[in-house]
């Protein structure tokens, strides 16, 4: 592939020294333009991937590095520029009193003229369908426009990657739609990386790869299709598989022959439509 | 929920609404001090006039002002009472055997009573036509000297701005809370007075643990959207003095010029 943009060396981290390990020596990369999905099961220590780094804690053993820069006190800031985060719980990311007020927290920070803040937020909030909505205060938005927000105020600072780390675990089912519509829209107008973090593995159908976390460990790397064939062992560890896959799985044992692991509906169906054709 | 407003601000795009908050700030400020210089006749004539000039430029209907008036309408009225009994200067006007009404009683009663109308009805104005954010915002550049002597005052105006964000979302909280612990049988309306305050409790832990859990998740927020505090920071909203802001300081110093006149005539 092309240019790594974060790549983890044997890191271990552990909250306080008494505590287990909550990440065991994990090696990994990823690289530009990539959408990659982090999954596991609760504690296994997906959530701690994500704020090491965004330099939010430091590992205990080995390096993480941003484009060619190791994460540590000095560097922080100018990795943070680099590296976007988006939160699970809407409201308690939402730092402005107005929505343009809180998609320009990030570039206040920074120290952005405010000619170009006005011009980034129109850019920004445009960019996930909210530019309507400039002046209203955040209890009049749902739990996805405020998602969205948070999404606007990361790109305007225009990172290199964007992490998402179980954006949509509160948000109702619409609500996850907008976002992931929206997060998939952004990525094809943008130089960017993708890292969604989530535990729901319908959401993973739609990255280029995917890293399932096991306590602690990394368990498996892969494509979407790859890691959905191994529908016993991901139950095992305690994820769900997709609907589309599991049905899939039973049409087998009735012994029609699927070859393509669907990943949707559309894909079972296209599958299941031109059957007649192939036998 | 949907139509909550912090405060009292109520929407417009009057002359006062469109005002510099810190002007605002600055007139209300000397305001409150002049009114205690008013003597005369004609010195509260022209306060009053400026008085009720701003509240009839800045649009905000009656029903309004009454509500901001409401709280100390009985001070104001108990006040004009006392003077009118205790005061025994003048001629006198009333007299049924124990209740004696002098003519000073009767005017300083209404000097004093007018004192507080205008008092409140500046005050309030000043809320009523400026958001809690302009207000902030303010205070923040108001006390920019400040700065020197070491006080925090970006840190302040963050404090309250975000205070502000948050009023709406903890009693959005406080509502679920309460809901769901009347539904496990916690009784907030009925009973004795201690038990009431009691049935508190069971609403005010669980709003305190998830208010600390959010101020923990807002500040590793915060941080990853790279605050490191008010070193270096821009800022989005800006204050700008208009013309108009001139023309208002103006206006403002032919009151003062206008009421030391008047301090001893009539």
């Amino acid at each position: 592939m092309e240019n790594k943009l974060i790549e983890f060396r044997n890191v271990s981290f552990r909250y306080t020294d008494e505590q287990p390990w909550v990440l065991k020596d994990c090696s990994f990369t990823i690289y530009e333009n990539e959408w990659v999905a982090i999954i596991g099961h609760n504690g296994s220590g997906k959530s701690t991937i994500a704020k090491l780094m965004n330099g939010l804690i430091f590992p205990q053993k080995g390096e993480i590095l941003i484009g060619d820069k190791i994460i540590d006190e000095q560097t922080v800031w100018e990795i943070r520029r680099e590296v976007g985060m988006v939160f699970q719980n809407p409201d308690n990311q939402f730092v402005g009193t107005t929505v343009q007020d809180d998609v320009a927290f990030g570039m206040e920070n920074r120290g952005f003229p405010r000619e170009e803040m006005i011009r980034l937020i129109d850019e920004s909030l445009s960019a996930v369908g909210m530019e309507k909505y400039r002046l209203t205060e955040p209890y009049r938005l749902s739990g996805g426009q405020k998602q969205r927000v948070a999404i606007a105020g990361v790109l305007a600072i225009s990172p290199k990657v964007l992490i998402l780390d179980e954006a949509t675990s509160m948000l109702d089912p619409k609500g996850r739609l907008e976002i992931m519509e929206t997060v998939a829209h952004i990525q094809t107008e943008r130089d960017l990386s993708l890292i969604t973090i989530t535990h729901d593995l319908n959401e993973v159908t739609q990255a280029d790869r995917v890293i399932v976390m096991n306590r602690g460990e990394l368990w498996k790397e892969g494509t979407p299709r790859e890691i959905f064939t191994e529908k016993a062992s991901l139950r095992q560890i305690g994820l769900d598989v997709p609907f589309s896959s599991t049905l899939a799985e039973e049409l087998r044992r009735y012994h029609i022959p699927i070859e393509k692991e669907p990943l949707n509906h559309e894909e079972l169906l296209e599958e299941l439509w031109t059957l007649h054709s192939k036998m | 929920m949907n139509n909550l407003i912090i405060g009292q601000y109520v929407p417009g795009r009057s002359v006062v609404h469109r005002l510099d908050p810190r002007t605002k700030i600055t007139i209300i400020f000397f305001f409150v001090i002049i009114v205690f210089f008013a003597n005369s006749f004609w010195s509260y004539f022209v306060l009053t006039l400026f008085g009720l000039t701003s509240m009839f430029a800045s649009k905000v209907p009656m029903r309004f002002m009454m509500k901001g008036l409401m709280p100390v309408w009985f001070l104001i009225v108990f006040t004009f009472i006392l003077h009118l009994f205790i005061n025994k200067e003048g001629t006198l006007l009333i007299d049924w055997s124990f209740i004696k009404i002098y003519s000073s009683g009767v005017i300083q009663g209404i000097a004093i009573s007018m004192r507080f109308f205008l008092l409140i009805l500046m005050t309030s104005l000043l809320t009523l036509t400026t958001t809690p954010i302009e207000i902030t915002d303010a205070v923040e550049e108001m006390l920019h000297p400040l700065k020197r002597i070491k006080f925090p005052v970006h840190e302040l105006a963050l404090m309250m701005s975000i205070s502000l964000r948050f009023i709406p979302t903890l009693v959005q909280e406080t509502d679920k809370i309460s809901k769901a612990q009347a539904s496990r049988g916690v009784d907030f309306r009925t009973g004795p007075v201690k038990d009431r305050i009691k049935a508190v409790v069971p609403l005010l832990v669980p709003l305190f643990v998830s208010a600390f859990k959010r101020a923990e998740e807002l500040a590793m927020a915060m941080e990853a959207r790279g605050y490191q505090g008010g070193e270096g920071r821009t800022k989005l909203r800006e204050l700008k003095l208009s013309k108009l802001d001139i023309w208002i300081y103006c206006l403002f110093i032919c009151v003062i010029i206008a009421l030391f006149l008047t301090r001893h005539y009539g």
